[in-house]
């Protein structure tokens, strides 16, 4: 008991005081995780929506497929990612195994296609004549998708929620392909990990505490923004 | 062919998933005019008006607009910036009411005063001036259904295509807008084409009709040839004509032709072989009800009828005769209590030979 007692007095002592290594490590976090999402925001949003407006053969099982990957592994991500990029590997020769870009990397592929998966809902459940009203008013093809992609803003933040908060948690692959490298690719998790299993459990109740604050704080951000567009 | 027609069809067809939805081999809107296509649900009027504004790509057959075929990627987006559809749900986008009206002129990248003007002209037509800064979810349905017109008319179109305008509206709601609507059609000249389906709405907003059923056109013509000269039993009774009579053609000469009906005779207008069998149909607003004492009747067929059934319609009721054969008339509820008739009560009852309208039937 007195353990944990004296854990939680001694992480929030490393909050209150800014720990540089905390916060070196709170930030470096920040970054890797927003900066995947933003790039699986792009890819997500665009074939999500691709695939959600346009009939082709197979539709139906492509969208399973973006379905299946909503609950991708992080460790098979993990692996996947760092055979790649293995000194060995077919994208060797660009050395960045164990750099945060190989975080970033692994990260995004975790969170496209859980950005994908709910764009493309959200696109879906647009009224089924939106679109054709939307042309009728002389929309070219790309503004109407344009128009569609505001309309469905709401569900799409759903959507970088619900991607960040997937990757900011996730442990596997960042430290597969990341190596927890003091100073240079350790983030939130990968810290608490190693912190737990050193057996400093106040350092990694501060950081579980941390990741909690993080994952709160830009959720109750997206969400004010939600719910200010929403007024019912 | 018609050199003023706005836009022709010529062998339309579109199929779906191996149906064939529509079958048009001709159709002219005219210009300057309001085409009211009419049809019991699922008849394909939704599905002409999307494929005659571009946005359903027809299997076969030809549309040409202002005389030029719409038949590339390029002609079909051309037509689409010079007509504007309105559909059946007011379909807003989730901004104001002021940015949902301004939508179609800013894919036409005008600026910004030029936006504005367009849009308060609008705006204003509809009556909705008030409204510019409401949020669009939080409108009424009349109120969505009017944004969503002005929408459509702030891009001055050449041609507006409405599908079921009033359709979902309550009673006051529903005559308000009409009227409106009317107002603005009239005094823009812009063509119209509305799919329809309430016979009223038809006769007070269109000039032409076309019929439809299960994807084909049964009959075209002005408003008024389709009412009075329906030319098959499915029309005259889609367009309300109450009394459809099986009868027998007993005599012709000069035009006057006798119709044997269950035993009794109508005279009617038109030239017909003898034996021949027809339908004599008769609109209700064209029967005149008297009481017995009333001798001074000028129409050529006069009936003493029993009043089978009153049912009440708002302000007249609908009255079912027995003169040998049936008969539906029309009386305004104070002329009922005036002429004392109840159920089974005796009239006279009298209609012109002109406004019997006789159709051929098959053997």
């Amino acid at each position: 008991m007195d353990l944990i007692v004296q854990g939680i007095i001694k992480a929030f002592e490393l909050i209150i005081s800014f720990d540089p290594e905390v916060i070196g490590i709170t930030w470096l976090s920040l970054k890797i995780s927003g900066t995947a999402t933003f790039i699986s925001l792009f890819i997500g949003v665009s074939i999500g929506t691709a695939v959600a407006l346009n009939n082709f053969y197979g539709k139906r099982f492509v969208i399973s497929l973006i379905n299946t990957g909503m609950g991708l592994p992080p460790v098979v991500v993990g692996l996947f990612v760092t055979m790649m990029i293995w000194r060995s590997g077919p994208l060797g020769f660009l050395e960045i195994l164990y750099t945060p870009y190989a975080m970033i990397i692994a990260q995004a592929i975790i969170a496209t296609p859980i950005v994908m998966g709910i764009s493309l809902a959200a696109i879906q459940n647009l009224p089924p004549n939106l679109r054709l009203q939307i042309l009728s008013l002389g929309a070219s093809r790309l503004q109407m998708v344009w128009v569609l992609i505001k309309e469905a803003r709401l569900p799409l933040l759903a959507a970088v929620m619900a991607g960040f908060g997937g990757v900011i948690s996730e442990i596997g692959a960042s430290i597969m392909v990341g190596g927890n490298i003091k100073g240079y690719s350790r983030v939130l998790t990968t810290a608490t990990v190693m912190e737990t299993g050193k057996g400093n459990f106040d350092i990694a109740i501060a950081l579980g505490i941390i990741l909690l604050l993080v994952a709160f704080a830009i959720n109750a951000l997206l969400t004010q923004i939600q719910q200010r567009q929403h007024p019912r | 062919m018609n050199p003023e027609a706005m836009m022709k069809i010529e062998n339309l067809i579109l199929r779906r998933g191996g149906v064939t939805v529509l079958d048009i081999p001709e159709l002219h809107v005219q210009r300057e005019r309001i085409l009211a296509i009419i049809g019991p649900n699922g008849a394909g009027k939704s599905t002409l008006l999307l494929t005659m504004a571009g946005l359903l790509k027809p299997d076969h057959g030809k549309i040409y607009y202002q005389g030029n075929p719409v038949d590339s990627r390029a002609s079909r987006s051309d037509m689409r910036r010079r007509i504007s559809v309105v559909f059946q749900e007011p379909l807003l986008l989730n901004t104001s009411v002021y940015k949902n009206v301004a939508l179609g002129l800013k894919f036409r990248h005008l600026t910004g005063s030029e936006i504005e003007k367009s849009v308060d002209e609008s705006l204003e037509y509809f009556g909705i001036t008030s409204l510019a800064k409401r949020s669009a979810k939080t409108l009424s349905g009349g109120e969505a259904k009017r944004v969503s017109l002005a929408r459509a008319f702030a891009l001055k179109p050449e041609l507006i295509m409405m599908d079921e305008a009033f359709s979902s509206l309550d009673p006051p709601t529903r005559e308000g807008l009409m009227e409106d609507l009317r107002h603005i059609l009239q005094e823009t000249k812009i063509t119209a084409v509305m799919a329809l389906h309430d016979r009223e709405e038809t006769l007070r907003l269109a000039q032409d009709v076309t019929v439809m059923a299960a994807g084909k056109i049964i009959q075209s013509g002005t408003t008024s040839q389709i009412f009075n000269q329906p030319d098959s039993e499915f029309v005259a009774n889609f367009v309300g004509t109450e009394t459809i009579l099986e009868g027998m053609v007993e005599s012709c000469t000069d035009g006057n032709m006798i119709v044997s009906v269950q035993g009794k005779e109508i005279e009617a207008i038109g030239d017909c072989s003898v034996g021949q069998k027809v339908y004599c149909c008769l609109r209700p607003e064209n029967v005149t009800l008297s009481s017995k004492a009333q001798e001074q009747i000028s129409a050529r067929n006069i009936f003493e009828a029993k009043v089978s059934k009153i049912i009440r319609q708002g302000f007249f009721n609908k009255l079912v005769l027995d003169c040998g054969f049936p008969l539906v008339a029309y009386i305004t509820i104070t002329s009922c209590e005036d002429l004392g008739i109840t159920q089974g009560v005796t009239v006279v009852a009298s209609f012109k030979a002109t406004s019997v309208h006789v159709i051929h039937r098959e053997k």
